[in-house]
Formats: structure tokens, sequence, C-alpha cells
């Protein structure tokens, strides 16, 4: 299973190095997201309160368009019909595609915390830098486990394009909320009082137990289910 | 005493190899449409079956089901050994399926593609090396990513990558499409070698002139049904299996 993951996991990512697809087309539109919330809300004080919300939505909107080019390529010459055929372990799959998802997402979340932090006029606290770590972390598994069983099963689907976002949103929420607030925790600030100093860095671990939880179970079912859902794609 | 030696009674218990595919009245469907109605077939090892027949006959839908990606509704099928049925997994380890479109990865090169493939099924680099080599994609070609071939060159790329996952039964879907006279000549004698080596081929085809000359026998597909050829057809000045 982990041979096989690795092997997917490195082909994604090759796949990913040649197309540039994230570089030119996923990061200019995450940070065109983070612009134009910007310019939406219009004051400093409001950016800045709503940073981490604004963070994480970009993050999973982007998630939306990885995990759509992730099955792309897989169905454009009938590669997943070669992978069923092949009798590639389906778990081993859908570990390297969640884990070139992650690494890709990982990049974008980076250079997204300098956006906000430039943007938003956002900073962390040095005590939270260890929560924002774990907290993106333990999300960006959530997302890439998520995102790769629910692109798996719209794989096949007709009007995988529109069904994707309508089966993925709903079941991220989680993960939205969670690392949300997290980061206000290392952000310091919440909710509609503006940015609070007093918030303390300890509010945010709840949160980040509870996206521990969100991986694991999603990782589980992945390994279980994809199998399955390849065989239905 | 006679000076011919008396020749030993032959055992009589043969041993008699299974059916690389044992189809009996196999159901399949596509949506509602029942594309093979109840075929049977049998191939024995080392065989070079042509499957023949008009559009929508239901050859590809019994390549399909051969390679465990069409379910099987009714009746019984056993490939390699296995129950399509019960134990895909165990059949696709060693199964090679070559369909209408390539499984090629169009931002990944040549070589980069049938390493992949390749070594989903365990082959080493020697082996990567020699499947690239053999369709005369070494060289300059193995760096080109796939999806700027022509229609020809990739699906010579997809012959090296079933190489190289070194399959015991070949599903060949069409395979001559796209190739020009060269590439159809390399085709053929890829089929050749990869019985030589002990692999079962099943082939759909149009061109029957090339495909009958490779084929050891033909069938013909017609109304989701498998229709044996006469011995004529096929072999006979070969000495092949009829």
């Amino acid at each position: 299973m982990w041979r096989t993951a690795r092997l997917v996991a490195a082909k994604d990512l090759g796949i990913e190095w040649r197309s540039r697809q994230v570089t030119n087309q996923v990061l200019p539109f995450a940070g065109l997201t983070l612009v134009l919330f910007a310019f939406a809300l219009d004051r400093d004080e409001i950016t800045a309160r709503v940073a981490p919300g604004l963070f994480w939505l970009a993050t999973t909107f982007s998630l939306i368009v990885l995990v759509q080019r992730t099955f792309a390529v897989e169905t454009a010459d009938g590669a997943l019909d070669t992978l069923r055929v092949a009798g590639v372990d389906p778990a081993g799959i859908y570990l390297g595609k969640a884990l070139a998802l992650a690494a890709q997402l990982v990049v974008l979340e980076a250079l997204l915390l300098v956006g906000v932090i430039v943007f938003y006029a956002s900073h962390i606290r040095p005590a939270g830098i260890v929560l924002v770590i774990v907290t993106a972390f333990l999300a960006t598994s959530g997302l890439a486990f998520v995102g790769t069983l629910y692109g798996g099963l719209a794989a096949g689907a007709k009007g995988r394009e529109t069904l994707l976002p309508l089966l993925l949103l709903p079941v991220v929420a989680p993960v939205l909320i969670g690392a949300t607030r997290a980061f206000e925790a290392a952000f310091g600030t919440r909710g509609g009082e503006g940015i609070r100093a007093g918030v303390e860095i300890s509010d945010g671990w709840p949160w980040v137990g509870m996206l521990a939880i969100f991986a694991a179970v999603f990782g589980a079912a992945g390994v279980l289910a994809f199998g399955p859902l390849l065989e239905e794609a | 005493m006679s000076p011919v030696e008396p020749v030993p009674a032959p055992s009589t218990t043969v041993a008699i190899a299974a059916p690389v595919v044992a189809l009996r009245h196999v159901v399949a469907v596509l949506g509602r449409f029942p594309a093979l109605a109840g075929a049977s077939l049998e191939v024995q090892a080392g065989e070079v079956l042509l499957l023949k027949g008009p559009n929508g006959a239901g050859k590809t839908t019994l390549l399909r089901l051969c390679a465990g990606l069409v379910p099987l509704v009714r009746g019984e099928a056993e490939v390699l050994g296995h129950d399509l049925r019960t134990d895909r997994a165990a059949i696709r380890q060693h199964v090679g399926l070559l369909g209408h479109q390539n499984g090629l990865y169009a931002d990944l090169s040549v070589r980069e593609n049938v390493r992949f493939w390749g070594r989903t099924a365990g082959a080493s680099d020697g082996e990567i090396n020699a499947a690239l080599t053999q369709l005369g994609l070494d060289g300059r070609l193995a760096t080109v990513p796939a999806g700027r071939l022509s229609a020809g060159q990739r699906r010579r790329t997809a012959l090296a990558c079933l190489i190289a996952r070194r399959a015991r039964l070949w599903l060949l879907d069409e395979p001559h499409a796209g190739l020009d006279a060269d590439g159809r000549d390399l085709l053929d004698d890829v089929i050749r070698r990869a019985v030589g080596a002990g692999a079962t081929v099943l082939v759909a085809s149009h061109e029957l002139e090339r495909a009958k000359a490779l084929a050891t026998r033909i069938v013909t597909v017609a109304g989701g049904l498998v229709h044996n050829e006469s011995p004529d057809d096929a072999g006979a000045d070969r000495g092949g299996r009829v």
C-alpha cells in the first residue's frame, strides 16, 4: 500500500511540476479571492478580525480546483480505467493522491499566509506559531483526505465539475470552522468585538483536537471506501 | 525381433491446462442495454484470438468484462483461473487492457509514463528500458511529454506500458488504430513476442487482413453472442489452433 502511495504521489507531483497548475492558476485564484474579500470588506479592522476565516475560505475554494485537476488527469485519457485494470491497491492510490494534494495545499497555504499578513495587516502572536503549524498540518490532512475521497466519488459522474463543490463544501465545514477558530486564537482575534489581545492561545487547542479527529476519520474512511468508489467511477 | 521398438502406451492421465478465459452464458449490460446476451467463449493459453464483428456487437464489452471493468450480471466467467465475479483483484494483476484510450498522462514524458505503469507491476529499470527500446521509444522521444505525441506515438507508448506491466492476458481493442505501416508491423511483432513469452491475446479489430495474419483463431461477436468461425478462416496455414 505504501509503495503504491509513494508511486502515485510522485506521479501526481510530477504532473503538477510539469503543468504548473498550482503556480499558474490555483495560486492566482486564491490570491484574487483574498484581494476581493479585502476590497469587499474595505476596513482594516474588519479584515484583520476576519483574516483567519478568509484564509481558510480561500484554501477551501482552492481545494476544489485542485481536486478537480487531480482527477481530471486520471479521466482525460482513460488512466483511471488502466489503474483499475492494473490491480493497483486502491488504498495506496487514495493515500498517494491525498499526499500529493496535501503537499500542494501546504505550498498554497504558506503563500496565502504571507498574503493575509500583507493584505489584511494580520500578525501571528509568537506563542501562537506552534498552534498555527499544528492547525495547518491537521486541517490540510483533513482537507486532502476528504477532497480525495469526494473527488473519487465524483470522478465518474456526469456534471462532476458542479457536483464536486456541492458534495465537498458541506463536508469540509467542520475543518473551516475548527481551523478558523484555532487560527483566531493564534492571531489573537475573535468574533464581533474587534481585535482582542485577551484571547488565549489555549482556546485554539480544543479545535485542533477536533481537526485531528476529522482527519483520522476521513483518512480511515478513504482507505476503506476508495476501492469500491473506484469500481463505481 | 522386429526392427521397430514398441512404443510405450501414453499415460492415460493427461494434464489439461485450464483455459485462460472461460465464459459461459455471460450477460453484461451497459445501462439497460444487454451488450452481452448469453455469450460463451473459451480461450486457451498462448492463443491469439481475433474478435470480429460490426460496431456495437459487444466486442469492447467482452474485453472489458474480461478485465473486470464491466460487471457480470448473469452466467459464469473465469479468467486466469479466478472467478470474475468474486476475485477480480487477483485477475487484474495479470491483465493488460489497451482500449480506445491509451491511459497516458499528458504532462508526463514517455519514459515517465512507462516507468509509472511498469512500477505498478513491480517492473525493474531494465524491463522498463527494454519495453521502451522494443517500441522504438528510447532516445529523444523518451523525454517528450505524452500530450505532444502523435496518435501513433501515443499508441506505441501505451503498448510499451503494457509490455512493462508483464501482463499474462492481453486485451487489445483496435490496437492498430492510429498506427502507420511501420507501427503496425511493430505491433504485430510485439504481439508475437508476447505470445512467445507465454501471454494470451484477445484482439478486437476491424482491420481483418492484418489481424487474421496474426490470429490463431477467429470468433465473430454479433448481437451480444460469440460465434465460432470455421477452421479455414484462421491459423490453418500456420498450424495454429482453430
